[in-house]
């Protein structure tokens, strides 16, 4: 296991300012780091990391520490790691976490522990909804929050008719519920649907003519990974777009991997936290940094849920003044501008509120760009039976 | 949707490009099947192996075409280490041994391929032979499947006259009938076993090789592939060139029909089929033993 830290230097000036007390943090991170979704593990860890960096000076005098684990997106593994991580190692908070299957099973266990969680991509309803947890803060999505906006958007530009597909688990089926309860409330309807399953061979050609010959005016999709990479090109391949435009969650088209897409991106219309032009100066800070620090890559939206959480243990470590007791309650009353826009925690179910882009993806000189179309602020989740 | 003649075309294309490349797997595991009454689940891994290795040859080569010719050449260098090391002490130990080794096998050569590849798919960013979109008609139909489509045609052509105008082909028919007489009259059954068994491998890697381009290759592909090939296996009959290839047209029309008219059932659908068969004829369509 690799330690790293990150001490920040006090200024003299800023000591005056801060209060006196100050305490030292150890932050546990828990991601894939092989894996499928290792790659993913990879991206929120670089933004975690450059978030600190960026952030470290806000700390004064306390300082934090980090210890790192693979979760190898392994639900029973990833429980004996986070507890190793608390019992042992007595890490004062955890983020992390990519998979929906493993948030399920550390739930109980940071709840009754009483440890700190700052998720950082998984986004099952349910964990800020029946299984909400005061110790439980989620800084990247919920599943249905990425496509409940496009319902009415999409109505409004003249769409009656959407086919949908998605992969047959439980993230596809809440993405397509919450695109379909509020298409259908804006007017539309869905003429038919499909869920191909999760693993196996990743032939979407009878599933893609068969939504081509329901008629559709539109295709609504979520995609992930390598999924997302083969539907695309295979979209493409079938001349589908001239009947059957595409629109989708935005990792169907997402910056860590948009570029394989390429030309086959062009065009397509998603709905996202996050997307790379956001024209702010903390999203230019933070494509800035991750650029230097990260061989020219570009930060995705994952890399931006890793660099946010660590703004959001920062802000609640400065705040809570030494008082760890504090530094839990204030995990959940932080709110700054960061790389997405304005962004806080809701009370109520500890879910992020935060903005929601509707863009369309345009190619032109072998570059994949996004154009944002609109934006919808501050999308917040209804309480979803979550109890505090 | 029924009565639209290019549902029927699309779907119909779509399950005769699925068919090729099941054939392409189900024709070597068939042959070994019928010859030495040998079961090797891990056929799945080798063809996994044949889209990772191709994908590894187009990126350092810059052609899928380096891809099509090398990976079934590399695929059946590892076929041979395995039956070396494996295959060949297990010949006499009887079914049980043979399906867990294989099936262990399947794992070994699935984290093999994790340590060696990643987890992530793969997919050829180069070049690739036949990528555009071509009309039939007036539908538009990725130029690449038909591609896919042809590569079986002319397998089973080449296949065909292998066995029928060749004589290890002779050697082979003859093993398949009764392996103990044409041991008897001098045929080296062990020989031709291994040169089929190869034969098997690479057109597992073949299958990987052309796949690749279309549908990316990942760590692990070959297990979800495995079941319906060991159907087209069984619907065929062991042993059967001709009945590999009618059982994969089945399975492939099975299972894209059942994807795009009853897409709950789709899955059942193909065991519902291997009934069918089974009960009506039990020895497979075309079984190479009358």
């Amino acid at each position: 296991m690799m330690k790293r830290t990150v001490l920040a230097a006090a200024a003299a000036a800023m000591l005056a300012a801060l209060p006196a007390k100050a305490a030292d943090y150890k932050v546990g991170i828990l991601l894939p780091f092989s894996g499928v979704y290792a790659g993913l593990g990879a991206h929120i860890e670089n933004g975690f990391m450059l978030g600190l960096k960026d952030f470290g000076g806000e700390l004064g005098n306390n300082t934090v520490s980090v210890v790192r684990d693979d979760t190898e997106a392994d639900p029973g593994a990833s429980l004996a790691k986070a507890k190793k991580m608390v019992l042992s190692d007595k890490v004062d908070v955890l983020t992390g976490i990519v998979s929906s299957a493993v948030l399920g099973a550390l739930r109980d266990f940071v709840h009754s522990s009483k440890t700190p969680l700052v998720v950082s991509n998984a986004g099952n309803d349910d964990a800020t909804g029946e299984r909400c947890s005061p110790y439980i803060t989620r800084v990247s999505f919920s599943n249905s929050s990425i496509t409940r906006v496009m319902g009415p958007w999409m109505a409004k530009q003249g769409i009656k008719t959407a086919y949908l597909m998605a992969p047959d688990y439980a993230a596809g089926h809440q993405m397509m519920d919450a695109f379909r309860a509020t298409f259908e409330a804006a007017g539309g309807k869905i003429v038919g649907e499909a869920y191909p399953p999760l693993q196996g061979t990743k032939d979407y050609g009878p599933y893609i003519s068969q939504a081509k010959a329901s008629g559709a005016q539109a295709l609504m999709t979520f995609f992930a990974g390598g999924a997302a990479i083969s539907f695309v090109k295979q979209y493409k391949e079938f001349g589908a777009a001239k009947d059957l435009s595409l629109y989708g969650a935005g990792f169907l088209t997402s910056a860590a991997y948009v570029h394989v897409q390429g030309e086959a991106a062009d065009g397509i219309i998603a709905s996202l936290h996050y997307v790379p032009t956001i024209d702010t100066p903390e999203n230019k800070r933070f494509q800035d940094g991750y650029k230097a620090a990260y061989e020219g890559k570009l930060g995705s939206e994952f890399a931006v849920a890793g660099y946010d959480a660590a703004h959001v243990i920062v802000k609640a470590i400065a705040a809570a003044g030494g008082d760890k007791a504090k530094f839990k309650d204030e995990l959940n009353k932080v709110s700054f501008n960061g790389p997405r826009g304005p962004l806080r925690i809701d009370p109520a179910t500890h879910n992020v509120i935060q903005n929601m882009y509707i863009f369309r993806n345009e190619f032109a000189d072998g570059k994949v760009t996004q154009k944002v179309l609109a934006t919808i602020e501050g999308v917040q989740d209804p309480v979803n039976g979550c109890k505090m | 949707m029924l009565t639209d003649p290019s549902f029927w075309l699309v779907q119909g294309l779509n399950s005769l490009q699925l068919a090729m490349l099941l054939f392409l797997l189900s024709v070597g595991l068939t042959v070994i099947f019928g010859l030495m009454n040998f079961v090797n689940l891990a056929h799945g891994s080798l063809y996994a192996l044949g889209a990772l290795i191709g994908y590894s040859i187009a990126e350092a080569l810059g052609s899928v075409w380096w891809a099509y010719a090398l990976a079934p050449v590399a695929v059946a260098a590892v076929g041979a280490v395995l039956y070396i090391t494996l295959i060949e002490r297990l010949r006499s130990a009887g079914p049980l041994p043979q399906v867990l080794v294989t099936f262990g096998l399947i794992f070994v050569l699935m984290d093999a391929q994790r340590y060696l590849w990643g987890t992530d798919a793969l997919g050829v960013t180069g070049n690739v032979p036949f990528s555009g979109t071509i009309h039939i008609g007036v539908e538009p139909y990725p130029a690449y499947r038909l591609f896919i489509i042809a590569v079986g045609f002319a397998v089973f052509g080449g296949l065909y006259l292998l066995l029928n105008r060749t004589r290890l082909g002779a050697e082979v028919r003859a093993g398949v009938d009764d392996a103990e007489t044409a041991a008897a009259l001098g045929v080296n059954v062990e020989r031709t076993f291994f040169l089929v068994f190869l034969l098997g491998c690479a057109l597992a890697g073949l299958a990987g090789a052309v796949a690749m381009p279309a549908f990316s290759a990942e760590a692990g592909m070959g297990v979800g592939i495995l079941v319906p090939t060991l159907v087209v296996v069984v619907i065929g009959g062991l042993g059967s060139l001709s009945g590999a290839f009618v059982g994969s047209l089945v399975i492939g029309a099975t299972l894209t029909f059942g994807t795009a008219l009853f897409p709950d059932f789709a899955g059942v659908a193909m065991y519902a089929a291997l009934i069918a068969v089974l009960l009506f004829r039990p020895h497979g369509l075309l079984p190479a033993r009358g």
